[in-house]
């Protein structure tokens, strides 16, 4: 698969839907094609983040430390970026991410990404989209959470 | 040194000069004869005179003598001579003339040679008791000089003084004759023009050196000038990170600009007086026949001198300025040589030189130091005065292992240079048993006192030989490369000059005084000396990474390729097979550029470098006949316009040019251009320098890196198809111009690392260099091949200084080569500084393993400047220095208890 066709990939992915092919082809071919075998991790909780994942295709879990090891919270599949939080704010990598089959990822170095954020705004807008989606989702579930928890302790 | 170099030359040439001044003086009369001869045969043969009639005969050759009346007045008649006639008195003559060039220019040849070698001779001495003088310093003295003027002085300034010395007694000799003798003849045809030769002489004498005198002050400047700008440009050289961190390169243009124009001026007003001088002794030169011919005429036309006469002087006249002018130039070139002689003892003379016995090279083995070596008052003192170290008193028995702690340079760094000799005591005595150990040979404590300081020294050569540097102190055996022939003649001129004969060839590996039975055994421990200081994944990496070039054993390559085929099955067997695609002659190589997969070896020649590809007129010819020359333009051309759309815009710094291999960001201009100069038009229709560029772009393509679908499998095929061609072309043509890469066969051009692995890492597999990296190294370990790589490793060469390592490297090494001279005393001051703690109290664990077995009295004894204190449990004893003073001295467990200033050290 050459760059053309990351290219339509990248087309379908939410986060760079609008953005103009021409840019989209910068973005692949400044990028790195990684082949990830099942069971074989991204990254590690904890680590430096030095680049964020799109998934061209397969399935990724999401693991986080608990008491009793790493619990899966979630999946990922085709058409989503992982890997990008550590890289925006300089902080460790808030999870593990591990292939749950064989997984064709675009690698985008962090340097790469800040500077395509800073060469067009309209992807820090989206990108801003995601994770006020994401932090909604979020207040949903921790006030879902709660409400449960009072539950319990009533 | 002799203070003056006349005596320095009359001390070791003397015999020389007098035989050379023998040999002239002999070959004066033939010189004599020559000049006559000319005259014998225009009067006799040519002119006729003794031959009053056509058939007259003369005597040729008649030697008879008549002994002078006070020894009997004997006739002697030895020779009766052969009758001969005109014609053949004229040919005899004329060979005896032809007899009389060849002697003359015999003897010339002779005398220059001799002078020449002479003054090379003395040059040689000269150099070579200099660099003596350099190894005999005072060490101290050596945070003065600069290494840059102290090898222009021994190469550059002492240059002249070679020529000189041939000269420095024939040349006046020989000049004040030839003008003595001028004079005399002068002074016998007319008392008063010889009076106005002989004033203008004087005249000449007495000023012209009176005008060398500013001659001479800047000429000296001239080199203490030039030797200062030796010593800065090496001051730059040597300190040129912190000229580039500090911005400072203007400032060393500046001061380079200043001394250069100070030079500038200095060499001006030097020629400018020089040019004076030569106009004036030129002049005084042409005043005498000028008054020759006013006031010899006057007398001529007076009458009281014949014109006869008067002609006779302005002839013999001719001869007289050129040996005066000569003789001046010899006394000015005495007087500047005298200088620089006089400058260049001077600086080679500090005090106090160590003396030359305590040098003097030792054959054999050496007493070991098995008794205790005792520290008594001893005070050392700094350049600047300060002391350093006052009244210690301490002593180091046999075995023992001691630790010097305290801040940095409170007196435990003094102490133990010390005992390295390194500092002078300016008080105090350290004895070893009864011997002063300022008296000892250097040849006894440097093999069995060793010294490891913060800096580690390491020659420009191979790891190995850095590691061997201690054991080389005197040849053993004569090499097997030596030429027995040359030997004795370069001996003899070793000797002539004074230089010392011992063989630079030679074997000095002394592997008797470690016990070691040859260069296997030694081998082995160096390896586990490697392991034992923690350098020895270094050195492996080293070894992968070299090309073992001829040298590698039939067993050595054979190995690596059993290495090659047990790598393969190991990924094969964990599922990795698909990390690394292997080098197949009829398959093209998808991870590799188009280039390589062209050339496929490495190359022998630069022409075949992937770089030196797109011009290479065998490459070119080979790719126009398959075809491809015009594909790969295509395929240039379509990677040039993808690139330049891809890029517009971006600034030439964006990391976005780090994907971008092939092309520079600054070089996309020019691509642009050439795109747009080429237009749609074919290979064919092209100039080489565009096609050059556009297939250059082609030959660093990589398929699945680059990502552009630009290599369609009959073009791969093609490649390959091309490939073969180069090489059957290269193998008929004879050339060694390219390694190939052939399944079966170890690739002595390529490293270890590209042997074994024999294929190429594939792209975008994740970890995949971690991975088979990790698989090379546990293959390697599990078919024993790991001490083989380890050795090839120590091949590497480390640098001038050893730069190519790193300090801590360095540093290890350091301590590496001290243990393997086994010394009877270790020295470590603050030897492992560069280190982590936690590395430095590893290896001396590890070293206590190997040097400390119970019951028994370690090898050697240990005097440890620590500069991590809290490693003193591992020590016999410690010693705590305070101001340069020892605070306190005893058994680590107990002063760790009692000593508050141990305490806060270790804390």
């Amino acid at each position: 698969m050459g760059i053309q066709d990351e290219v339509s990939v990248l087309r379908r992915i939410p986060l760079f839907a609008h953005i103009e092919a021409q840019k989209l082809k910068l973005l692949a071919f400044t990028s790195e094609r990684i082949v990830f075998e099942a069971g074989q991790t991204l990254f590690l909780q904890g680590d430096e983040g030095d680049a964020a994942y799109v998934i061209i295709e397969g399935q990724a879990d999401v693991l986080v430390n608990g008491p009793h090891g790493p619990v899966s919270i979630a999946q990922m599949e085709r058409n989503a970026i992982v890997g990008e939080v550590a890289i925006l704010c300089d902080v460790p990598r808030t999870a593990t991410i591990k292939a749950s089959t064989r997984l064709d990822t675009l690698r985008i170095r962090k340097e790469h990404f800040i500077e395509l954020l800073t060469e067009f705004p309209e992807l820090s807008i989206e990108i801003m989209k995601i994770l006020a989606q994401r932090l909604g989702r979020t207040s949903t579930e921790l006030s879902e959470a709660r409400s449960r928890l009072r539950e319990l302790g009533a | 040194m002799n203070p003056s170099l006349f005596r320095y030359i009359w001390q070791h040439t003397r015999r020389d000069q007098i035989w050379i001044i023998f040999v002239i003086l002999i070959s004066m009369p033939f010189l004599f004869m020559a000049l006559d001869l000319p005259k014998l045969i225009v009067n006799g043969p040519i002119q006729g005179r003794g031959f009053p009639t056509p058939d007259a005969t003369v005597r040729f050759f008649e030697l008879k003598f008549t002994l002078p009346a006070w020894l009997g007045g004997v006739k002697l008649d030895l020779f009766n001579g052969v009758e001969l006639g005109r014609l053949s008195y004229l040919v005899a003559l004329s060979l005896v003339f032809l007899a009389l060039v060849c002697i003359n220019g015999l003897f010339k040849f002779y005398i220059n040679t001799f002078k020449g070698r002479l003054g090379e001779r003395m040059l040689r001495r000269l150099r070579y008791e200099l660099v003596d003088r350099v190894l005999r310093f005072p060490l101290p003295h050596f945070r003065k000089v600069k290494s840059a003027e102290v090898a222009t002085m021994i190469k550059d300034e002492v240059e002249p003084m070679g020529g000189f010395i041939g000269d420095a007694f024939v040349q006046p000799v020989f000049l004040s004759g030839q003008a003595l003798t001028a004079m005399v003849f002068i002074l016998v045809q007319s008392y008063w023009l010889g009076m106005i030769a002989a004033s203008i002489v004087i005249v000449q004498a007495f000023l012209i050196p009176r005008l060398r005198k500013r001659l001479l002050v800047l000429g000296k400047q001239q080199q203490l000038t030039a030797r200062d700008l030796a010593g800065r440009v090496g001051e730059v050289v040597e300190g040129i990170a912190e000229v580039r961190t500090n911005d400072a390169t203007n400032y060393e243009r500046a001061d380079i600009a200043h001394r250069l124009g100070r030079i500038f001026f200095i060499r001006y007003e030097l020629f400018q007086r020089k040019f004076f001088v030569k106009f004036l002794n030129n002049f005084l030169a042409q005043l005498t026949p000028f008054l020759f011919f006013l006031i010899g005429g006057y007398f001529a036309i007076r009458g009281t001198l014949d014109i006869g006469q008067l002609v006779a002087v302005i002839a013999a006249y001719k001869d007289l300025p050129g040996p005066i002018k000569e003789l001046i130039d010899w006394d000015q070139q005495r007087q500047d040589v005298q200088i620089k002689y006089g400058q260049v003892s001077e600086q080679f003379s500090p005090e106090p030189m160590t003396p030359s016995l305590l040098q003097v090279p030792t054959s054999g083995q050496v007493p070991r130091i098995d008794k205790p070596i005792e520290i008594k008052g001893l005070s050392v003192t700094d350049d600047t005065g300060s002391k350093v170290l006052e009244n210690a008193d301490f002593t180091i028995n046999p075995g023992e292992w001691i630790a010097a702690v305290g801040e940095v340079n409170a007196g435990g760094e003094a102490a133990a240079e010390a005992i390295a000799r390194l500092a002078v005591p300016s008080a105090g005595r350290i004895r070893i048993g009864e011997e002063l150990l300022e008296t000892m040979s250097e040849a006894i404590t440097g093999r069995r006192v060793a010294y490891v300081g913060p800096d580690t020294y390491l020659r420009n050569t191979s790891i190995r030989d850095c590691l061997l540097h201690g054991l080389m102190n005197h040849p053993l055996r004569p090499s097997a490369l030596g030429l027995p022939a040359l030997s004795d003649s370069i001996a003899f001129e070793a000797s002539a000059s004074g230089n010392c004969s011992l063989d630079i060839e030679a074997d000095w590996l002394d592997l008797e005084r470690v016990g070691a039975a040859g260069a296997t055994e030694m081998t082995g421990r160096i390896l586990r000396m490697l392991e034992l200081v923690e350098i020895d994944d270094d050195i492996f990496e080293y070894g992968l990474r070299s090309s073992p070039g001829s040298v590698a054993t039939p067993e050595f390559a054979s190995g690596i390729l059993a290495a090659r085929n047990a790598l393969k099955e190991r990924l094969d067997a964990s599922s990795l097979g698909h990390t690394v695609e292997p080098f197949d002659p009829v398959r093209y190589q998808a991870q590799a550029t188009v280039a390589e997969n062209l050339v496929f070896g490495a190359a022998l020649d630069p022409d075949y470098r992937s770089e030196q590809l797109s011009t290479n007129p065998l490459v070119l010819s080979i790719l126009a006949d398959a075809g491809l020359a015009e594909q790969l333009f295509q395929m240039g051309r379509q990677i040039a316009a993808t690139v330049i759309d891809l890029f517009a815009g971006l600034p030439p710094d964006h990391p976005f040019f780090d994907r971008l291999s092939f092309v520079r960001a600054e070089e996309l201009p020019a691509y642009r251009a050439v795109l747009a100069g080429i237009g749609e038009r074919p290979y064919a229709q092209t100039v080489p320098a565009d096609r050059a560029m556009m297939l250059s772009l082609a030959f660093g393509y990589i398929e699945p890196r680059h990502r552009l679908n630009l290599l369609a499998e009959q073009t791969k095929a093609d490649i390959v198809a091309a490939r073969q061609k180069l090489q059957s072309e290269l193998r008929k043509r004879e050339t060694a111009a390219v390694a190939f890469y052939e399944p079966d066969d170890f690739n002595a051009a390529s490293s270890l690392e590209h042997n074994i692995l024999f294929g190429r890492i594939a792209h975008g597999i994740a970890d995949a260099p971690a991975t088979v990296r990790q698989a090379m190294r546990e293959t390697l370990l599990d078919l024993g091949l790991r001490d083989a790589v380890l050795e090839a490793g120590l091949s590497f060469v480390v640098g001038p200084g050893g730069k190519r390592l790193t300090h801590s490297q360095r540093q290890r090494i350091g301590l590496a080569r001290a243990l393997l001279k086994q010394p009877d005393l270790l020295i470590v001051n603050r030897g492992l500084g560069a280190l982590s703690a936690r590395s430095q109290r590893s290896i001396l664990h590890a070293l206590i393993g190997v040097a400390k077995v119970p019951d028994k009295q370690p090898d050697f004894a240990v005097f440890w400047v620590l500069s991590t204190p809290t490693l003193v449990d591992a020590f016999d004893r410690v010693v705590v220095f305070h101001d340069g003073r020892i605070a306190a001295d005893g058994d680590p467990a107990k002063l760790l208890e009692t000593d508050s200033r141990l305490k806060r050290l270790v804390a």
